[in-house]
């Protein structure tokens, strides 16, 4: 057993931390919330380019740093350290995570444009009936000579507005809950007959409704087998829960450092309010759960691709869930009313902590789903 | 003991009933249910029915204008009001400022300042919390210096900052706790003064709170001349004012008939939002904690009864009044947390603001607009009013006397 990471990560990690920390300051990620955007071109180009890490997670043959999960816990830790928004989880972690899984000329040609930062991915899985059932799928593609003819809504499609590709679930067969008949599609954004309804999310990014209306695929947007995606879905959102769980760390340290640091400054009573130990006993337990969710997410991501990653990711989004909502809920409190002020950073870490809870799966729904593959239906 | 409604309190009920539904202003409705950010001018018409009714003081001595409900009546009052989601009234002119000056002030400050209460002319505002006193609130440094001006009449000078002051822009007065003496206990320096916002000196700047709302403001105070006659009871003694104050605010924070129609809005929207192929409200888990939340809330009601009932046989609000607030607003903060669980993905999408002039059609069901603005907005009750430690610390030692 070994938690070491190798020089090599540990330079990433560095290089990503100090990159972040000089230019990605709250007030510079701010000017991407209010432009509308939410997210900065400069900076995706600069992860490529500059840092040179968008190969971080990917094979040398493909051209990237020859990592995997344990470089995407480390990338995604940081990403949630400084609230970033660009999307290292669409793009890398799930679009890139489809590509390694199928393989195959389509991973050959994309793969080195994600590295390259030119390909920007976002997964359009979710349906407004859906909730977080990755089969329950009423959007269909029909076979249409050698192609497929694609119809649907998908709904809160994270990064779509800026997106080249988009990674679409549909059902080629099968009825709307079937484990069978999905298929996954990797199709150009801007195809005719696709048309969004792009908005502002309330952590600061930007997602669309995402329609699609007669539209015509070719053979080869289809990623691996017709109808029988499912188990690839699964597989990559494992891989995003795991992710989503080392983002949680990164923002759980900071909120729970921020608020230690205000506890030890802020005085009431003629004495700093860390000093009451009702305070005392609250902090502790927060930085109990930050310490739990950093244990649990190494776990989970240390098991994906093998036996077990499936109960392993969803014990781990249940732990970082409720470790989010409690370590972000103190925050809060224990700043008191500036901690409800959207001019300090605190308050942004919490709606993306709240946000967190809920991404690809709640608390409620990762725990059902570890007892069903643990206990039996 | 009985909890039938007499032939009388039945009867009442249905007049209550029958007077929302035929006089609650039509353009209000739909508000409360989507959780909208509401203007003054939307207080202002619901305030101005009432006040015609002679329904806006329930809490108030007939003599100044109460409606001589009994406590029956204004529990009816306050259901019927939450069932049909009216708005609720702000609470500083009518429940907070209104008894402190029927109470402690002048026969002079009653006359000027309760019937412009009681019409809505005057809308008020709450000078309490500073940068530095928040939980600590009687370490407050708002200063203010008695003098005799040229006209030979006295004043108050005053200078510091208030904070987290609601819907300040709004406000034509202020009730303001400030220091008149700084060398003795902080309790016992402190005055209550009421100040005209239009005067000069007065600034009121927003601050932005985490669902994008304009709700709270600082107040700074630079050479504000207020004249002697709008302190109210006497110098150095406002902290009694203060106190009477916080426990009366505490009662109507706990919020019962409005969480009550809260459980009933998710209720409903668990039955219409589906999870694999069932209603949420299906869902082991999610049922689960709804029913969690009834269970307290009717242990809630039930507290606030009793302690309604101390108060009609002669008790004021006491001490008691904590618990209210503290399992009042853990129960609207629970509300707000299923409300975004059951919004799922439609949690996410952020919407300024959706009133006239917006006819841009909904993303996801129409109840997930506000869910999480509302969730991060409703943090803010385990903080104000006295934070929920704090009223733990209150009932720790008045109550239980440790």
């Amino acid at each position: 057993m070994d938690f070491n990471l190798t020089e090599e990560q540990t330079i990433l990690r560095d290089t990503v931390q100090r990159y972040l920390a000089d230019t990605y300051d709250f007030e510079t990620r701010m000017k991407s919330v209010h432009s509308g955007a939410g997210w900065s071109p400069a900076v995706w180009k600069a992860f490529a380019e500059e840092l040179g890490i968008l190969g971080a997670p990917f094979s040398e043959a493909h051209g990237g740093l020859g990592g995997g999960a344990i470089e995407n816990m480390l990338m995604m830790e940081e990403m949630g350290r400084a609230l970033v928004l660009e999307p290292w989880l669409p793009t890398v972690v799930i679009g890139g995570g489809a590509l390694k899984a199928v393989g195959g000329a389509v991973a050959d040609a994309v793969i080195p444009e994600i590295i390259a930062g030119n390909a920007i991915i976002a997964f359009a899985y979710a349906e407004p009936q859906g909730r977080y059932h990755l089969n329950d799928l009423v959007t269909t593609a029909k076979p249409d000579g050698s192609g497929w003819v694609l119809n649907g809504h998908k709904a809160v499609v994270k990064s779509a507005p800026y997106a080249t590709h988009l990674l679409v679930t549909a059902r080629t067969g099968g009825s709307q809950h079937d484990s069978g008949g999905i298929s996954l599609f990797l199709i150009p954004a801007d195809l005719a007959g696709i048309t969004r309804r792009d908005y502002a999310t309330v952590d600061g990014g930007a997602a669309s409704e995402v329609y699609f209306e007669n539209v015509a695929l070719g053979a080869d947007h289809l990623l691996g087998a017709a109808g029988e995606a499912l188990p690839v879905i699964e597989h990559v959102a494992d891989e995003a829960v795991a992710a989503i769980c080392a983002e949680a760390c990164g923002v759980l340290r900071v909120l729970h450092k921020t608020t230690l640091d205000y506890a030890r400054q802020r005085k009431q009573f003629g004495k700093p309010i860390g000093e009451f130990q009702v305070l005392q006993h609250r902090l502790v337990d927060m930085f109990m759960e930050v310490e739990q969710a950093v244990s649990i997410t190494l776990m989970a991501t240390l098991k994906l691709g093998g036996p077990e990653q499936a109960t392993s990711a969803s014990m781990a989004k249940a732990k970082v869930g409720r470790a989010a909502r409690f370590v972000g809920q103190n925050a809060v409190q224990i700043h008191g009313g500036i901690g409800i002020s959207n001019e300090l950073s605190v308050g942004h870490y919490f709606k993306r902590a709240t946000l967190i809870e809920n991404q690809f799966g709640s608390v409620d729904h990762h725990m059902a789903r570890f007892e069903t593959l643990s206990y039996g239906a | 003991m009985d909890l039938a409604f007499s032939p009388e309190d039945i009867a009442f009920r249905d007049d209550v009933r029958a007077f929302i539904r035929d006089q609650y202003p039509t353009e209000l409705h739909g508000k409360i249910e989507e959780g909208e950010e509401l203007s003054k001018e939307d207080f202002l018409k619901w305030h101005k029915v009432l006040a015609s009714q002679g329904w806006i003081a329930p809490a108030w001595p007939k003599e100044y204008g109460g409606t001589g409900w009994t406590a029956t009546q204004r529990y009816i009052w306050s259901e019927e009001s939450a069932a049909a989601d009216a708005i609720r009234l702000m609470p500083f002119g009518l429940s907070m400022v209104g008894p402190v000056i029927y109470t402690f002030g002048t026969p002079e400050q009653k006359a000027r300042f309760l019937p412009r209460i009681l019409s809505g002319e005057d809308w008020w505002c709450q000078g309490y919390s500073e940068p530095g006193a928040g939980s600590d609130l009687a370490s407050l440094r708002t200063k203010a210096e008695r003098f005799t001006a040229e006209d030979g009449k006295e004043y108050y000078r005053v200078n510091g900052q208030k904070t987290w002051t609601t819907l300040a822009q709004y406000a034509d007065w202020g009730f303001f706790l400030v220091r008149t003496n700084a060398d003795v206990k902080p309790q016992e320096g402190i005055s209550f003064l009421l100040i005209d916002m239009k005067s000069p000196g007065i600034t009121v700047r927003p601050i932005i709170t985490l669902g994008g709302e304009h709700e709270v403001n600082e107040v700074w105070l630079e050479d504000v001349i207020v004249p002697v006659d709008q302190r109210v009871f006497e110098e150095n003694k406002g902290w009694t004012c203060a106190k009477f104050l916080l426990a009366h605010e505490r009662t109507g924070i706990a919020g019962v008939a409005a969480s009550k129609r809260g459980v009933e809005r998710i209720r409903d929207v668990a039955r219409t939002e589906q999870d694999a192929g069932q209603p949420l409200l299906a869902n082991p888990f999610f049922r689960r904690k709804l029913a969690e939340v009834e269970v307290d809330l009717a242990a809630l009601e039930f507290t606030e009864l009793r302690t309604l009932a101390g108060e009609s046989a002669g008790k004021g609000p006491g001490p008691e009044s904590s618990l209210l607030k503290i399992k009042g607003t853990e129960i609207q903060q629970r509300l707000t947390e299923l409300a975004l669980e059951a919004a799922g993905h439609y949690g996410a999408p952020y919407f300024r603001s959706f009133g006239e002039g917006d006819n841009e059609s909904a993303i996801g069901p129409e109840f997930s607009r506000r869910a999480a603005p509302v969730y991060f907005n409703m943090r803010k009750t385990s903080i104000y009013g006295g934070s929920n430690e704090i009223q733990r610390n209150i009932i720790a030692k008045m109550v239980l006397g440790l």
